[in-house]
């Protein structure tokens, strides 16, 4: 589908600071360091939280563990799609047992990746307490889903999309909200 | 009962003869052959103005399946498939069950042939009995009975002491000896040709040399004999150069080559399907090459079409699974005229040869294989024009392994005359 | 990252692939490889889809591979066992496919002893089909997975020298293994008498050694291939001593190998025959490690066969 930018809601100066508001928030609310550990949904979810990590570690020098989290294999729509979407690695190396989790993606949306994320978390172990971390939270959810930290609330109509742009994957930092050509 | 065929191209081979003439039926022999012959009352006319006039085809290399196994074919759809493919004579292998290897066997094929009439029939008896490479049949007793020749066809005489002794015997009863040439040894159980394609696709190969060493091995005691040999559906171009060179030689020798050897090559197994499984196994594109210039040089004699029909379930299976054989009556002058006389590889006189003047002097035929006042009325009338496409619901055969199925080109056969009666017209199909 | 595609109906072999469909099994079967190191080893990927296992040879290591694999993904799995099969009663392939067809399975898992088998399953079964060893045709899930673990010891599948040593001629290991390396653009060195290693193997683009010694030289990868007695049977070699004298791996010509090199060997191995026990225990032996990685490969393969029911062509 050919789109088009239909307004920048971010630049990189304004993504650190809500970055950094995040990374802040999220210590506030997991007192206990040392049983905290960050979990980033493939793919950009895994840079942002990786970002968070190093916050973290500025702010208070403790090193959280991070994990990355591929939901492919548990997504309730794999039967629709005419080809098989790839899968990607997932790689936590830290158990999940009794810790508390914040799993981290770019944007929430229909809530539906988030569920299938908790099934996938749920297979590795048991945590204390499970929370969720989303940069963009665009609305439309489908499912009880509501994160526990948000960089920033965006209304969105159904057919606009939110591009969280990484200087990680894209060599720059901003947020897009992008229109199909033609509206 | 009077027939005149009227102003078709005559090819003649024997006579020497490709121009226009009538040609004149009385009761189921060739009365006159002239310029201009004038119509008598009374008698039906066949306008063969447009059409080639051959003498009547040949296969001298056929399954009619019958006695045994009539669910593949029987004499009656065998017959009818024969004259669908412009074929007046026919030479049937003793491969049945049970084995013609004895004079009831013939004489039942001989009985029922002129039941179902249509085309003639002429059984080829076993070699050794029961087809089992071991002792000879009594091969007087076959002829006085009408077998016109001897063949272990389906399998090869291994022993060489045996096929000495009945080119040997054959030879006082003047009759030819068809040989299978293939060294059971090597081939074992081999599928398709072996060598790169057969070695990347898994399959197990059949030398080429399987052929060859049975070829080389009954020329050399031909070389001495001097019987009647002919060596049926020769495969390869190794084959092609020891014939040639016998023949240099002087040695008595004919052979035969099938339609789909000459038009086929062993890349067709790629896709593993059973319908391109056959014994010997299709070969290179250079064997393939070297059986067409064998038939210009005129070391290959005839076309045999190797008929060898089976039951769609016996084709349907695992490649390894399935029995070797195509069929062919039905589609070897059309792909052959099309592929070959068309693309001027052979010339139409050479293709008349190959497949009525020849086989009728290979099998002994003395009264077929030219048009000849006197001679049966057997005869071909081809249509070079006409557009074909080879159909499975046109097929007379009750099998459908055909290999040439959705083929289209040039030059049908446009009526099977035998005895002087039209058994097929590409009019009323 | 690239995204790539998958657009195969049917796994029949290496040779109707794409280096591009080769490596994206690959990466798929890493991931899964984390799958079969938790707790719960299962996702529910294929949750609702049905596997039948069809094997008309026997073969508890390939089956088993399957098994588990199906299994991990969540699918149901129908184990269809030739030993029971109405095979023997005279039913045909055809008609046993068309049986288990009609319990509207999704991929078909196939092992069978004639080549070409899963190609004529695709010609009327509506299943995808995949190719678990046909004949001395093809297993490409086996190539497949030789190239995983030797992409995990060697850090790389490019620019090495492949020695593939014993019966090249009835290998359905070798020839996927050749038809894979040949598409990478690796050096194939193939080591057997003349009468297992025909010379027209070099049309594949490998080079055809008599002598162990000149093949393994330098080679990054050693992969042994088992010797059936049936083939001495059939004077293919005279003797499994002569065989083992003239073509087993030891230490002494292991040495002439890479200094990274690794042995692999498909299994069941033959202790002593083709390989020398010590050889086959040692650090550079990664044989049990192409098991492991047979899940792995085996769960990608099923998760991106679309597995969904086509129409048939007919």
């Amino acid at each position: 589908m050919d789109e088009k930018i239909k307004a920048k809601i971010m630049d990189d100066k304004k993504m650190k600071r809500t970055l950094q508001r995040l990374a802040i928030e999220i210590l506030e609310r997991n007192r206990e360091a040392d049983k905290l550990a960050l979990i980033g949904i493939q793919t950009r979810g895994v840079h942002i939280a990786r970002r968070i990590q190093v916050l973290i570690k500025e702010l208070e020098g403790v090193d959280i563990p991070l994990g990355i989290l591929d939901i492919t294999m548990f997504r309730d729509d794999l039967h629709r799609h005419e080809q098989q979407p790839a899968v990607k690695k997932t790689r936590i190396d830290f158990p999940i047992e009794d810790r508390d989790i914040v799993l981290i993606d770019d944007v929430v949306f229909t809530g539906r990746t988030i569920r299938a994320a908790m099934d996938s978390i749920f297979e590795l172990g048991r945590p204390a307490t499970l929370q969720l971390a989303a940069f963009i939270d665009r609305g439309h959810r489908e499912l009880p889903i509501c994160p526990d930290f948000k960089g920033k609330y965006l209304p969105t109509s159904r057919r606009e999309r939110v591009k969280v742009i990484l200087q990680e994957i894209d060599g720059k930092d901003e947020v897009l909200i992008m229109e199909p050509k033609g509206f | 009962m009077k027939l005149l065929i009227k102003g078709g191209r005559l090819v003649d081979p024997a006579a020497g003869i490709d121009r226009v003439m009538d040609i004149l039926v009385e009761n189921g022999k060739v009365r006159d052959v002239a310029a201009a012959i004038k119509k008598a009352a009374n008698c039906p006319v066949l306008d063969a103005k447009g059409l080639v006039v051959a003498p009547g085809f040949i296969d001298m290399h056929v399954h009619l399946r019958e006695p045994g196994q009539e669910n593949k074919e029987s004499i009656a759809s065998g017959a009818r498939a024969a004259v669908h493919g412009g074929f007046t004579s026919v030479a049937c292998m003793a491969n049945t069950d049970p084995v013609n290897d004895n004079r009831s066997v013939t004489e039942y094929i001989i009985a029922r042939a002129r039941q179902v009439g249509l085309v003639n029939i002429f059984p080829v008896a076993a070699v050794s009995r029961g087809l089992q490479g071991e002792n000879l049949v009594e091969m007087a007793d076959l002829v006085e009975g009408g077998a016109v020749a001897f063949s272990d066809d389906g399998c090869c005489v291994m022993k060489a002491d045996l096929i000495r002794k009945a080119l040997e015997y054959a030879r006082m009863l003047g009759v030819p000896i068809i040989e299978h040439p293939e060294d059971h040894s090597i081939s074992a159980e081999g599928q398709v040709n072996e060598g790169f394609i057969s070695y990347k696709y898994g399959l197990r190969g059949i030398l080429k040399a399987a052929e060859e060493v049975i070829v080389a091995r009954d020329l050399i005691l031909q070389e001495r004999i001097q019987s009647r040999l002919h060596l049926t559906h020769i495969s390869t171009a190794g084959s092609v150069g020891l014939i040639r060179n016998a023949r240099r030689a002087k040695t008595p020798v004919s052979c035969d080559v099938t339609p789909h050897h000459l038009l086929l090559n062993e890349e067709r197994v790629q896709n593993y399907d059973p319908v391109y499984k056959v014994k010997p196994p299709l070969r290179t594109e250079a064997d393939r090459l070297e059986l067409i210039r064998g038939l210009q040089d005129g070391t290959i004699d005839c076309i045999a079409s190797d008929h060898a029909p089976h039951t769609r379930d016996d084709k349907d299976k695992e490649f390894e699974y399935a029995p070797f054989g195509v069929i062919g009556m039905e589609t070897s002058f059309p792909v052959v005229h099309d592929r070959l006389v068309r693309t001027k590889l052979l010339t139409l006189n050479r293709l008349v040869e190959l497949f009525a003047t020849h086989p009728a002097r290979v099998l002994g035929l003395k009264d077929r294989g030219r048009v000849k006042p006197g001679y049966p009325a057997d005869l071909t009338l081809l249509d070079l024009k006409k557009r074909f496409k080879i159909e499975e619901s046109d097929l007379r055969s009750k099998a459908n392994n055909c290999p040439f199925l959705g083929w289209e080109g040039q030059g049908a056969v446009a009526y099977t005359i035998v005895s002087g009666k039209i058994v097929y017209s590409y009019k009323n199909r | 990252m690239k995204e790539r595609t998958f657009r195969q109906d049917h796994l029949l072999g290496i040779e109707h692939l794409s280096v591009d469909d080769i490596e994206t099994i690959l990466e798929t079967a890493e991931a899964f490889i984390e799958v079969s190191s938790r707790e719960v080893k299962k996702v529910p990927a294929l949750k609702g889809k049905t596997v039948v296992n069809l094997f008309f040879e026997n073969s508890t290591r390939t089956r088993s591979s399957f098994e588990i694999a199906a299994k991990r993904l969540s699918a149901d799995l129908i184990n269809f066992n030739s030993s029971v099969s109405s095979l023997k009663k005279g039913e045909t392939l055809k008609d046993t496919v068309l049986t288990l067809e009609a319990m509207n399975p999704h991929i078909i898992v196939i092992r069978h002893s004639a080549s070409g088998s899963p190609h004529y399953l695709t010609t009327f079964a509506r299943s995808s089909i995949v190719n678990a060893g046909d004949g001395f045709h093809e297993h490409p899930t086996q190539a497949l997975l030789d190239a995983l673990t030797i992409q995990q010891r060697l850090r790389t599948l490019r620019n090495l020298k492949i020695a593939i040593v014993g019966d090249i001629l009835h290998s359905r290991v070798a020839l996927s293994n050749i038809l894979l390396h040949q598409k990478l653009g690796n050096e194939i060195a193939l080591v057997g008498p003349p009468s297992l290693v025909p010379a027209e193997f070099a049309k594949l683009g490998a080079t055809v050694y008599y002598d162990i010694r000149r093949g393994v030289r330098n080679a990054d990868v050693v992969m042994m291939l088992r010797v059936q007695a049936e083939r001495g049977a059939r004077n293919y070699f005279p003797s499994i001593r002569e065989y083992r004298n003239l073509f087993a791996i030891n230490r002494d010509i292991f040495s002439l190998a890479s200094k990274r090199a690794i042995l692999m060997h498909p299994g069941p191995i033959n202790r002593d025959v083709e390989i020398e026990t010590s050889m086959a225990d040692s650090d550079r032996s990664v044989i049990l490690q192409q098991v492991t990685n047979g899940i792995a490969v085996r769960m990608a393969v099923l998760y991106l066969l679309k597995g969904e029911i086509h129409e048939t062509l007919n």
